[in-house]
């Protein structure tokens, strides 16, 4: 008979309380929340799926969720492209490699508040260089003012702040590609083109999943950058999802809708990862399916 | 298809000042149209870089290549018309294997009805017809190498093939199979094949012609019969054959040979005045002789090894007298007694194939 080591238990303790105090318990009270609905401290009253029915009908919250669906997806449409054409243009070797190397990763270094007041200021017409040059252009550039603006600011912002993760994580795979690739390329008579379509693009694959996610997850819980910029205006059109959620927990102290909400919100982000890294996998995986059939 | 001419010298850095700096010392080379080549030696001794300037990959730092007397040395490999297989598999993971053997006669907008024509022969050749609809990602190593070589032998009218250690990721039975299946496409397409490897079993049976180099030198050049009874250097003698040719000092005084401390006979060899030279005689050659037999040395047995067709014999000869022993290797017949370890025998150092060396080149062989 097998003996059964029940010792292993004990081993994983530290992991299961650390994961507790820092993930599960928090969690849990926000659970807690999202079930009650908490008129005072003494007095509180159970309301079971109330909230969650209410929240999901809010007209504010389905504006919040197809804002923030249309900025992220934006996101991985300008900084996906833009990163990989970067990383095909930064040069391989000597020093102008690590001085490019350095210039790029400068605005990774920055952070979010900053990167909102940089471009509050840099974007004004009066005084900022960019709206300033817009205006002298004849442009009316105005992201206090326009719905418009404002929104095409936050995505500026982000594609200025994080395009540079995407080329530099397709920069380190493109190095990993062996010469003898390129060589047969060449020797195979291969377009630069070609080369890109069946050598580079497949070998960036890997990174590339991951720099999908990152850019995914991070711009789907954006909130300083509009926030310091417009506060979420004008009116709401910069109102992503986390924004929401901070008025209606902080501001407006709805901590039952709120909790509610920060299951829900959590649960997007998860399903719409799985579904991506999904994808993703099989796009790569559909090469050994092949294989084996 | 074409002749091949090298005259050139590469160093990979600026400015080479000794020999050391250069990776391929001033050669001249040719290699017939037609011809399977085979350049042979140790790691790092640039036969790599030689290819690699014959496919147009990298370019001499001095000298010219041509193909049929015309200058391609400032040309691509594109333009040289090459095709060149590598160490690891190069394969287009998102293609499938049809769509890889056809990708070099596709890049240059071969009509598609021959294109499927020889894919279809190529594949038959190299035994990939079953995975011609496949991924090429999801296959085996050697399959992907097969693929590989496919693609490097799937145009028709290419000035050569270069095979740069190409079975290097194969197992040994698939090794010998497909060293098989390059000899028979070279007999059957006729196409130039300059074949790099640093194995010379696999040198020896796949070219008519191995070059063998060292350190940035073109040694000797000539078939396996050549390389195996007369190495033009040290080197060769050294590098080929397993184990390799034995190397003792020896003195050559008026018609004989001071070698370990005897006077053996060179019966009108004409070495009378070379003084210092090095005896050479492989382990194949060496046999044991009776007690002061003609061109005989005493040895004592180091080790006697069984290596299953044959005993390999260790002995050191020399060493009376306070001068330096050498260490003398012969390949012994199994139908005959073997001595043992620690006992002295006598052994034929100079006979029929013995060569000698000055300076490490061959100044003389012996001939019957």
């Amino acid at each position: 008979m097998k003996t059964v080591n029940q010792r292993a238990w004990l081993l994983i303790l530290p992991v299961v309380i650390c994961v507790a105090f820092s993930a599960i318990l928090p969690l849990m009270t926000v659970v807690n929340y999202s079930v009650q609905d908490i008129i005072s401290p003494e007095r509180r009253v159970f309301v079971g799926t109330e909230w969650f029915k209410s929240v999901m009908r809010d007209d504010d919250l389905q504006g919040a969720l197809l804002r923030q669906i249309a900025f992220s997806f934006a996101v991985l449409v300008v900084e996906i492209p833009l990163g990989i054409a970067l990383a095909l243009s930064m040069p391989a070797r000597g020093w102008h490699a690590s001085a490019v190397l350095v210039l790029v990763a400068i605005s990774l270094l920055i952070p979010w508040n900053v990167v909102g007041t940089i471009w509050q200021i840099y974007g004004r017409a009066d005084i900022g260089l960019f709206g300033a040059a817009l205006a002298r252009l004849g442009i009316d550039y105005n992201y206090t003012g326009s719905a418009r603006d404002a929104w095409l600011t936050v995505l500026l912002m982000d594609v200025w702040h994080w395009t540079p993760l995407v080329a530099l994580l397709c920069y380190a795979g493109l190095r990993a590609i062996p010469d003898a690739y390129y060589q047969a390329a060449s020797i195979d008579g291969a377009s630069k083109l070609a080369v890109f379509r069946f050598i580079q693009l497949p070998k960036l694959r890997g990174v590339l999943m991951i720099a999908v996610l990152l850019r995914f997850m991070d711009s789907f819980m954006i909130y300083t950058e509009p926030f310091v910029l417009t506060g979420g205006g004008p009116g709401n059109a910069t109102t992503f999802l986390s924004q929401y959620l901070t008025q209606k927990a902080v501001g407006q102290f709805d901590l039952g809708p709120a909790a509610a909400f920060s299951l829900i919100y959590f649960l997007i982000i998860l399903l719409l990862c799985f579904i991506l890294y999904n994808w993703m996998q099989r796009v790569g995986t559909a090469d050994k399916e092949g294989g084996h059939g | 298809m074409a002749r091949i001419d090298l005259d050139l010298a590469h160093a990979y850095m600026a400015n080479p000042k000794s020999d050391d700096d250069y990776a391929l010392l001033p050669l001249a080379m040719s290699f017939a149209d037609g011809g399977a080549y085979a350049l042979l030696g140790p790691s790092g001794c640039g036969k790599t870089t030689l290819l690699n300037i014959v496919s147009g990959l990298v370019k001499p730092s001095r000298g010219t290549v041509k193909f049929d007397g015309v200058d391609v040395t400032a040309r691509t490999p594109q333009q040289r018309n090459i095709a060149q297989v590598f160490q690891f598999p190069v394969i287009y993971d998102t293609m499938t294997v049809a769509e890889n053997l056809a990708f070099p006669l596709r890049n240059r907008g071969v009509a598609p009805d021959r294109i499927a024509r020889r894919v279809g022969q190529i594949a038959e050749m190299l035994e990939l017809s079953g995975q011609l609809n496949m991924r090429a990602a999801g296959l085996a190593a050697d399959a992907k190498q097969k693929i590989s070589l496919g693609r490097g032998l799937v145009r028709e009218d290419v000035s050569a093939v270069l095979f740069d250690e190409p079975l290097t990721v194969i197992d040994p039975h698939l090794k010998w199979q497909l060293r098989r299946k390059l000899k028979q496409i070279h007999q059957e397409l006729k196409l130039t094949l300059i074949y790099v490897t640093h194995d010379q079993v696999e040198a020896l049976t796949f070219a008519e012609q191995v070059v063998v180099m060292t350190r940035g030198r073109a040694v000797q050049t000539g078939s396996a019969s050549e390389l195996f009874d007369r190495p033009q250097h040290t080197f060769v003698g050294h590098f080929i054959g397993s184990p390799g040719m034995n190397f003792l000092p020896a003195t050559t005084a008026g018609a004989g040979i001071d070698v370990a401390g005897r006077r053996l006979s060179l019966a009108g060899r004409g070495l009378a005045d070379l003084g210092a030279v090095t005896l050479g005689v492989r382990p194949e050659y060496v046999t044991l002789a009776g007690e002061s037999g003609e061109g005989a040395v005493p040895a004592r047995v180091t080790q006697a090894q069984d290596i299953g067709t044959y005993w390999l014999l260790t002995t050191e000869v020399g060493g009376d007298g306070g001068g330096a022993t050498s260490v003398v290797r012969a390949r012994l017949g199994t139908r005959q007694a073997i001595p043992k370890a620690g006992e002295t025998v006598w052994l034929t150092l100079v006979g029929a194939h013995t060569c000698f060396y000055k300076d490490d080149v061959l100044v003389a062989e012996a001939r019957s």
